[in-house]
């Protein structure tokens, strides 16, 4: 199912070195990109094939494997009533990745949302700053080793009954 | 006929402490100030069917007329400086309700974000259980207040610069 839809075609025309995986899920169509390209591949998205939504930018943090964040973008296209999940891994070591701010301009706060809390840096975004987080905050809190009850308190181990 | 002379001659005697508690707390002005879902329950007490203004309780839009702040919500680490700095704006004599779970203790909010209880910044006089308490037991806390502010000593004194207002023992 995934194989035929529109944009999958032709992002493997164009865009074939950086395809990691395509994956149809239930009608949902999720591709994953390598994340040097990412910016050409949204900008091909919303210009070429009309996803001109962004609907929502985040991340998710596989603690334990490698690599560790990937951040998920979330596309519609308002004139194809189509949906698209594109995906891009990040490591640890380099948790940066290239903004899309300059594609879509709802991805300046999202990408600020992101940043605040997995710590993920959007290269050459015009505004990076905490925007959930007070400024002087230390640390990522969805990160999934960040202490749920914060760094200067004792953990809960649960009752102890 | 009737009630020619509605108090007559009479001398009522009473204390200056016993005027200035009566004034205090029979006139509480809160203030206007909602954090989460306990504030909907405060404005519903605030309405028509409980109504608060029979107890002379009116929300003031200003800290500078309150002397009452209820803590109706979750505070969480990024809203304590600004209830702190609405709190020191009130002028003195000052009180503070903390409603609901999370002002008195965090509640279910056991995480990094959230202040755990209003008490670890604000002297609180009033805790009230609930989440949310309902507008009968927000009623009970700040009748519970007035009893409190109706016990305080030296509340005169105080206010002419004659020593400090002594609180009673909980």
């Amino acid at each position: 199912m995934a194989e035929i839809n529109r944009a999958v075609i032709k992002l493997k025309e164009k865009f074939a070195a950086s395809i990691l995986e395509v994956k149809g899920f239930r009608g949902e169509v999720t591709v994953t990109v390598k994340k040097e390209q990412l910016p050409e591949i949204c900008r091909f998205l919303k210009e070429a094939l009309q996803f001109n939504l962004l609907t929502d930018l985040t991340c998710v943090d596989y603690l334990g494997k490698e690599p560790r964040f990937m951040v998920v973008y979330n596309l519609y296209s308002i004139a194809y009533k189509e949906r698209l999940r594109l995906k891009a891994p990040v490591t640890e070591s380099d948790a940066t990745i290239e903004t899309v701010a300059g594609v879509w301009s709802t991805a300046n706060w999202l990408e600020r949302e992101a940043y605040d809390m997995f710590g993920v840096v959007f290269k050459n975004h015009p505004d990076l700053r905490r925007i959930l987080m007070t400024d002087d905050w230390v640390g990522h809190p969805l990160r999934k080793d960040y202490p749920l009850q914060g760094p200067d308190r004792e953990p809960y181990k649960g009752r102890l009954s | 006929m009737g009630v020619e002379h509605p108090l007559g001659d009479n001398v009522v005697t009473t204390s200056l402490d016993f005027v200035v508690n009566w004034a205090r707390r029979s006139s509480i002005w809160p203030m206007t100030f909602g954090l989460a879902c306990c504030a909907i329950e405060m404005m519903a007490t605030g309405a028509s069917k409980f109504d608060l203004d029979r107890f002379g309780i009116i929300f003031r839009a200003s800290s500078r007329q309150a002397d009452c702040i209820i803590i109706a919500g979750t505070v969480t680490k990024k809203m304590l400086p600004v209830i702190k700095t609405v709190y020191e704006q009130m002028p003195e004599p000052k009180w503070v309700i903390a409603m609901g779970a999370c002002a008195c203790s965090g509640g279910i909010f056991d995480t990094y974000s959230v202040v755990q209880g209003i008490d670890e910044a604000l002297p609180v006089d009033v805790y009230i259980p609930g989440c949310p308490p309902r507008p009968e037991a927000l009623l009970y806390g700040i009748l519970k207040l007035q009893d409190k502010i109706g016990r305080e000593r030296n509340s005169f004194g105080s206010a002419i610069g004659l020593g400090e207002r002594l609180e009673p023992a909980a």
